[in-house]
C-alpha cells in the first residue's frame, strides 16, 4: 500500500509527456495526417537536454529561476495528488489550497521571466495569461471546494480532514454520483474548462500556431532555450497531468479497494481526456480573445451553482 | 427518479444561463424553447399517480406551445423584421453573467425561506421558479430589442409556472390553462407588435421609442 502510494509521483513523472503525445496523434487521425509520433516529446526532452541554453544579455536570473522553479512547483503538486481512489504520499489537511498556489507560483515565475526578457510579445503573452488564470483559478476553487461537501455528504468520517485532496477523492464514489449527480457534472464541466484553459488548448489558445499575436502560452516561453526549454516542455505536461488527474478522478468514479484497478482506471480515464482534448481541438476554433473571459466566468457560474447545489439540497 | 428531477431542473437553470451570455437572438430563441419542453415535463416527475392524465394533458399542451409554437412564431418574427442577428445589450455579456449568479444565490436563498402550504416535491423547484421570474425580469430591462423583451417576459411566466408545480398537487388546472392563454395571447400580441415597430422604424429597439412625439 505505502509502496503503491510512494509510486504515484513517479508514475506521473514517467506517463506526463505521452499525454500531449496521444492529443497530437488525435489531431493526426482525425485530421487525417501522419503527424508526430506518440512519443515525440519524450524525444524532444531528451534532445533539448542535450543542447547548451542561450541568454540574453538584457535578462537577469528571474529568467534562468522562472523554469527551475515552475518544474519544482509542479513536482511538488505531485507529492499531494491522488489519482482516482488511491491517495497521495504527501496529502494534508489543506493541501487543495497548497496544490493551487504551487500552479500559481508556476504561472507566476513564468510570467514574470518572460517580462524580464523585455520583449513586447512576451509581455502581452504574460497579460493574457494572468487576465485568464486570475478568472480560472476561483473557478479550480470553487469546484474543488463543492467536491470536498459532496464527499463530505457521502457520511464517512475523512481522515487527514476535510480540505485535503486525497481524503475528497477517496471519497467520491459511485454513491456519491447517485445522490449528487447533477452538481458533480456541473463541477465535472467546470474543470474542463479550467483544464482546457490552464492548458493553454484550443478553445482558449492555440498550441500550434506561432503568431504572436494569438497565442499566449507559448508566446511567454519564446526566448527559453535548450535544458530550460526542456523543464518548461517538462513542466507544462506535468501541469496537464496534475489537472486532468483531478477531472478524471472525478469522472471515474472506480473505488474497488484494489490499487491497481484504481489507478489502472484513473490512468486510463486520463488517457481517454487527453483524446477527448484531441477531439476538442480537431473539431473547433480558438475562442475570439473577448470571449475568452466568457467562457470562463460561465465556468465559475457552473461550479457556484454546483456548490450551491451541494450546500442546499 | 428525483436524480431525474434534479437533472432537469438543473439543466433548465443552464438554459437561462445560456440565455443571458448568448449573443444571437436566434440562440436565445433555442434555448427558450429547450426551457419550454423541459418544464412541460417537469409536472409528469413532479405530479403523483392519481393526477397522471391531468399531468399528461398539461405538459402535452405546454411542450407544444412553449417548446414549439412561440419558438416558430418569435423565430418568423425575427425573420419578417429583417434585423441584425445580435444581442446589442445594455449591459455587457460577462457582467450579466455575474449578475445571473448574484441572482441564482438570490433566489436559491429566497426559495429555501419561504413558507410553503404543502411540502414541495423537489427543494430545488422553488428557486428555479424564482430564478426564472428574476432572470426574465432582468433580460427585459437589459437588453433593447422588443424580441428579446418578448423572450423575458416568457422566462418570467416560466418561472410562474415552476412555482404553480410546486403546488401542483393542490392548484386546480384551469388556473395553469388560464396563465397558458394569457401568456399565448401576450406572445401573440408582441409577436404582431415587433412587426409593426419594425416596419415602421427600421429596427426594433424599444429604449429609441422614447424620442417618439406627438
Amino acid at each position: 500500500m505505502n509502496f503503491g502510494r510512494l509510486a504515484l509521483p513517479v508514475l506521473a513523472l514517467a506517463l506526463a509527456p505521452l499525454l500531449p503525445g496521444i492529443i497530437n496523434r488525435t489531431k493526426a487521425v482525425i485530421g487525417g495526417r501522419d503527424g508526430q509520433p506518440l512519443l515525440q516529446l519524450y524525444y524532444d526532452l531528451a534532445k533539448l537536454v542535450r543542447k547548451g541554453a542561450v541568454y540574453s544579455h538584457t535578462t537577469s536570473w528571474v529568467f534562468r529561476a522562472g523554469p527551475v522553479v515552475g518544474l519544482v512547483s509542479a513536482v511538488a503538486v505531485l507529492a499531494v495528488l491522488p489519482l482516482g481512489g488511491t491517495s497521495a504520499p504527501a496529502g494534508f489537511s489543506g493541501d487543495l489550497i497548497f496544490m493551487a498556489y504551487m500552479l500559481g507560483l508556476m504561472r507566476f515565475f513564468t510570467v514574470i521571466a518572460a517580462l524580464d526578457t523585455g520583449s513586447a510579445f512576451e509581455g502581452m503573452g504574460a497579460s493574457r495569461e494572468v487576465q485568464f488564470s486570475a478568472l480560472a483559478e476561483p473557478v479550480l476553487l470553487m469546484a474543488l471546494a463543492a467536491l470536498s461537501l459532496a464527499a463530505r455528504g457521502s457520511g464517512a468520517s475523512l481522515g487527514g480532514g476535510l480540505f485535503s485532496l486525497s481524503a475528497i477523492y477517496s471519497h467520491l464514489s459511485i454513491s456519491t454520483w447517485m445522490r449528487s449527480g447533477p452538481a458533480l457534472l456541473l463541477v465535472a464541466g467546470a474543470l474542463w474548462v479550467v483544464f482546457l484553459a490552464e492548458n493553454s488548448r484550443i478553445p482558449f489558445d492555440d498550441p500550434n500556431t506561432h503568431l504572436e499575436l494569438t497565442m499566449i502560452h507559448e508566446v511567454m516561453v519564446l526566448d527559453h532555450s535548450g535544458p530550460d526549454f526542456a523543464m518548461i516542455l517538462y513542466g507544462a505536461s506535468l501541469k496537464m497531468w496534475i489537472l486532468g488527474a483531478l477531472l478524471a478522478g472525478l469522472l471515474v468514479p472506480v473505488r474497488s479497494g484494489n490499487i491497481w484497478i484504481d489507478t489502472g482506471a484513473c490512468v486510463f480515464g486520463l488517457f481517454v481526456l487527453a483524446v477527448l482534448t484531441g477531439v476538442v481541438e480537431s473539431v473547433m476554433a480558438r475562442l475570439r480573445l473577448t470571449r475568452v473571459p466568457q467562457l470562463l466566468v460561465s465556468a465559475g457560474f457552473l461550479s457556484t451553482f454546483a456548490l450551491a447545489l451541494i450546500i442546499w439540497s | 427518479m428525483n436524480l431525474f428531477t434534479d437533472v432537469v431542473i438543473a439543466v433548465l437553470i443552464l438554459t437561462n444561463l445560456r440565455l443571458i451570455a448568448s449573443s444571437r437572438i436566434s440562440a436565445c430563441i433555442y434555448a427558450v424553447a429547450c426551457q419550454g419542453v423541459l418544464l412541460g415535463v417537469l409536472p409528469l416527475l413532479v405530479g403523483s399517480s392519481h393526477l397522471m392524465v391531468r399531468a399528461c394533458a398539461l405538459s402535452g399542451v405546454t411542450v407544444m406551445l412553449k417548446g414549439f409554437f412561440f419558438p416558430w412564431l418569435l423565430l418568423r418574427a425575427l425573420k419578417s423584421a429583417n434585423v441584425r442577428r445580435e444581442m446589442e445589450p445594455l449591459v455587457g455579456y460577462t457582467s450579466s453573467l455575474m449578475i445571473g449568479a448574484l441572482l441564482l444565490a438570490t433566489a436559491m436563498w429566497f426559495g429555501r425561506q419561504l413558507p410553503l402550504p404543502v411540502p414541495a416535491h423537489s427543494p430545488m423547484v422553488l428557486p428555479l421558479a424564482m430564478f426564472n421570474i428574476m432572470v426574465g425580469l432582468f433580460v427585459i430591462v437589459s437588453r433593447a430589442k422588443a424580441i428579446t423583451q418578448v423572450l423575458g417576459y416568457l422566462v418570467m411566466e416560466n418561472g410562474i409556472y415552476a412555482f404553480g408545480l410546486a403546488f401542483a398537487l393542490s392548484e386546480p388546472s384551469l388556473v395553469e390553462l388560464g396563465i397558458l392563454l394569457d401568456a399565448f395571447m401576450a406572445v401573440f400580441v408582441m409577436g404582431i407588435t415587433i412587426f409593426h415597430i419594425s416596419r415602421e422604424f427600421d429596427h426594433m429597439d424599444t429604449d429609441r421609442l422614447t424620442a417618439l412625439r406627438d
